[in-house]
């Protein structure tokens, strides 16, 4: 039984910004699909609409048995709970140290008044102390995020969103504003978690050699339709060429070689 | 006007360029020169005793704007008034702040409650931002009389107004993107907001609560000279009795309070941030 | 899920525990201990205890504050919902508009005017550190005593009217000014400085060469914000100065005519204004900048 289903989901934005439409896809759990596509069309959305960040204007989209666009407050609540997510920015609190960012992946567990003062058991402590051991940033707890470098900090954010202890976990550009090595760095902790800790991902991707790298599955993208779903090994040059519409010679040599 | 605001120094040799230069230096010249002859009639207002003035107002100052013994006599009396200036500007704007901060929360962007609310919200600030202090004043001394809470309030109104439109653009400046995963986590309004907006704006927030404070010391004088309390009303005590030494005495005392606040307020800003 | 609790599970947490800090109750530590967020921290004490201090000491007169707070919204209603003129003509408030513009224009432009060149010798990158540092002290100075005071100041030197007014504004202009000026200067790439004084240029080549044009848009935006700044002083010296203007006439229908629905109307044609204003400046600075 797939995890996530996607039904003619369509998303409108203002009344006229066509983002998505009629998309239809479904993944299975334990798998890591990437969607790859040019900027614009769509890929940030469908994450979105996935933990309702956005709302989809149409269609119906199925997580764990849960209807999201249908569910309530405290539904999305526990929707959310169960979803990771990470970002092209990291989107951590600056200020706050790395440990109490972790920790912000038990916000959705806690009651509210726990929440807000920032009251987290010893053993959630504990746990984050853990994560953080098992991505290399223990040294790192005390500090404050605005002293990490790029890369530490989106661990941050993927130690954050272990916390919640997802079963799918989004990832919005990821390495989008990473270096090499950072990046392969991060994409490889991303594909351990996956294979070894079995956590549904879905990422976006505007590396196409990345995307067939890591991911089993590939979802192509352009101006909000899927032009592409299948495995990452039949992603032909001329689809490539079709879902980015200019000459996919140059989408791929410019960054293949720090991969291989 | 582009042309000439943007453009770096050209070689010589691009003509045109100076031309356009020239031609609309000339054009904002005489816009300004319009505007200042029309302003000097509608205010009638003479350039001639302007420049006048100003030899003597300063050969004035040194004649009798210097504090003497008596002034300093009442150098207690004008301190305690001081203090409790700075204690109402203090606490006209923390007052201030907490609302503001209440209501900017309702008027982001990051918090997105409901466009419609955001939107009152802003017109709601805007509204106290742009009537006049001085109209708080005079419609609050109808009840509260000459009384401290008169200008308590007239400050806390404009201030109100002020800092609601910096928090909200603070908070979505600063706040936005980490308010985003909070929300991806699950967490509840009120956790994202203590969790990611105060931590992540608290610097900046302090920074506008501190420049404020800085502002209504200043204003408390123009408040204080309409309703009759206050450093204001101290001065214009000194003032109208033509006691000038003991009023330029006061003028000292704010000035040396205002720098004192901005010298500490600056160490602060830069420790914080 | 299940097996990220049995990865969590197979590392040694012993060898995690020497990074773990323990708060003095021996909990687990999780805040940052850095020297801002002690310093944030002491400032929002201080400032909430400054407070809680001037609530405690003001000497509020026995007055009935719920009474009065009573009495306020039913005046306020009256100011706002029912305004009217009956003293004053919609002409004469439109003369008096007009005055008030015209002296927050008069000292925008002499303050601009005495700003630009106080900048040059204020900006550090331009000028040299003891006659900055002077023009800093001074310029301090004048900006820490209120507008209001400096327009009585001048009063009794030059007489009840628009010289002590338009004099008076433009002293705070000038000083706000200045610093304002000079530290769009200082933000200049000083290459382009550099190559003029290599190329053998005068000082005023350079300042009209290099500085103005690389500032210029950041001034006008900074010009713009003072005007409405003045235009805002210029009512209030109209009311506590006897000044004139749409400020004098506030001061008349509140504390001489005391008729809240004059009030009224002439505050809601004092919004209109200043919004009319703001909206205009944001309008020019976007073109410029």
């Amino acid at each position: 039984m797939p995890i996530l289903e996607f039904q003619n989901v369509s998303k409108v934005y203002n009344g006229v910004t066509k983002a998505l439409s009629n998309v239809s896809f479904s993944v299975d759990e334990g798998d890591f699909v990437s969607i790859i596509g040019p900027s614009g069309s769509g890929k940030s959305t469908i994450l979105r609409c996935i933990n309702r960040l956005v709302d989809a204007t149409q269609g119906e989209i199925y997580f764990d048995g849960h209807d999201i666009n249908k569910a309530g407050k405290q539904e999305l609540r526990e929707v959310r709970k169960k979803i990771g997510m990470i970002f092209q920015h990291y989107n951590l609190v600056d200020r706050l140290s790395v440990i109490e960012n972790v920790l912000h992946g038990r916000l959705g567990h806690k009651s509210t008044i726990a929440g807000v003062i920032g009251a987290y058991t010893e053993q959630e402590k504990e746990t984050a102390f853990s994560i953080l051991a098992m991505l290399g940033l223990t040294e790192q707890a005390y500090k404050r995020c605005d002293e990490l470098s790029g890369g530490q900090k989106q661990r941050v954010g993927i130690a954050r969103s272990l916390m919640q202890e997802p079963r799918l976990i989004l990832c919005d550009e990821p390495i989008a504003s990473l270096d090499p090595s950072a990046s392969k760095v991060i994409m490889d902790h991303l594909s351990e978690i996956n294979k070894a800790l079995k956590i549904t991902c879905i990422a976006n991707l505007h590396q196409v050699d990345v995307a067939m790298k890591y991911a089993k599955r590939i979802i192509g993208l352009t101006s909000g339709q899927i032009v592409y779903d299948g495995p990452a090994q039949d992603l032909s040059r001329s689809k490539i060429y079709e879902i980015y519409q200019s000459n996919e010679g140059e989408l791929i040599t410019d960054i293949r070689y720090s991969y291989e | 006007m582009n042309n000439y605001t943007k453009q770096a120094p050209k070689p010589v040799g691009q003509t045109s360029i100076f031309t356009i230069r020239k031609r609309s230096f000339a054009l904002v010249f005489a816009f300004v020169a319009t505007l200042f002859a029309l302003s000097s009639a509608v205010a009638n207002f003479s350039t001639a005793k302007g420049l006048e003035s100003i030899p003597k107002a300063i050969i004035w100052m040194a004649a009798n704007f210097v504090p003497d013994e008596k002034a300093i006599s009442r150098l207690p009396n004008i301190l305690s008034k001081l203090a409790e200036t700075a204690l109402l500007a203090v606490a006209v704007t923390v007052c201030s702040a907490l609302c503001a901060f209440f209501f900017s929360l309702l008027g982001t962007k990051t918090t997105k409650i409901n466009p419609w609310i955001s939107r009152a919200v802003r017109a709601f600030a805007s509204f106290f931002r742009n009537v006049p202090n001085i109209v708080w004043a005079i419609l609050l001394m109808f009840s509260f009389g000459q009384n401290i809470l008169t200008g308590f309030f007239a400050l806390f109104f404009a201030s109100f107004g002020m800092l609601v439109r910096m928090f909200i653009e603070t908070i979505d400046e600063v706040s936005s993107s980490c308010v985003e995963a909070l929300h991806a986590t699950g967490a509840t309004f009120l956790q994202t907001v203590f969790q990611g907006i105060i931590p992540s704006s608290l610097p900046n927030i302090i920074s506008w609560v501190l420049y404020m404070v800085e502002y209504n010391i200043r204003d408390s004088a123009l408040i204080g000279l309409l309703t009759a309390t206050g450093i204001g009303n101290l001065f214009d005590l000194y003032y109208k009795r033509l006691d000038y030494a003991s009023a330029s005495l006061v003028v000292i005392c704010i000035a040396v309070m205002v720098i004192s606040i901005e010298i500490a307020s600056n160490k602060i800003r830069k420790v914080i941030m | 899920m299940g097996e990220l609790a049995i990865a969590l599970h197979s590392i040694d947490l012993s060898e995690q525990s020497k990074y773990m800090k323990k708060t003095r109750k021996g909990k687990i530590r999780t805040a940052a201990k850095t020297k801002s967020a002690a310093a944030l921290k002491l400032t929002v004490i201080a400032l909430l205890l400054l407070t809680a201090i001037g609530f405690l000491s003001f000497d509020y007169k026995k007055v009935n504050a719920a009474q009065a707070a009573f009495s306020t919204v039913q005046n306020a209603r009256v100011l706002f919902a029912q305004p009217r003129l009956s003293y004053n003509t919609v002409a004469g408030i439109a003369r008096a508009l007009f005055v008030t513009f015209s002296l927050g224009a008069l000292s925008t432009i002499f303050g601009a005017i005495l700003g630009f060149f106080g900048a040059l010798m204020c900006a550090r990158n331009i000028s040299n550190p003891t006659l900055s540092n002077i023009v800093r002290s001074f310029v301090a100075f004048i900006r820490a005593v209120p507008t209001i005071l400096w327009v009585l100041i001048l009063t009794v030197a030059a007489g009840l009217g628009s010289v002590a007014a338009v004099v008076g504004l433009t002293f705070h202009s000038a000083a706000y000014l200045v610093k304002a000026y000079s530290e769009s200067i200082e933000e200049i790439d000083s290459a382009a400085i550099e190559a003029l004084k290599a190329s053998g240029a005068s000082y005023w080549q350079i300042i009209f060469q290099a500085v103005v044009p690389s500032s210029i848009s950041y001034m006008l935006a900074w010009t713009f914000l003072r005007f409405e700044i003045n235009f805002t002083n210029a009512i209030a010296v109209g009311a506590a100065a006897g000044a004139g203007g749409i400020g004098y006439d506030l001061f008349m229908a509140g504390s001489f005519y005391f008729s809240l629905r004059e009030l009224g109307f002439i505050t809601y044609v004092v919004a209109a204004a200043v919004i009319a204003l703001e909206a205009l400046s944001t309008k020019v600075k976007a073109k410029v900048g």
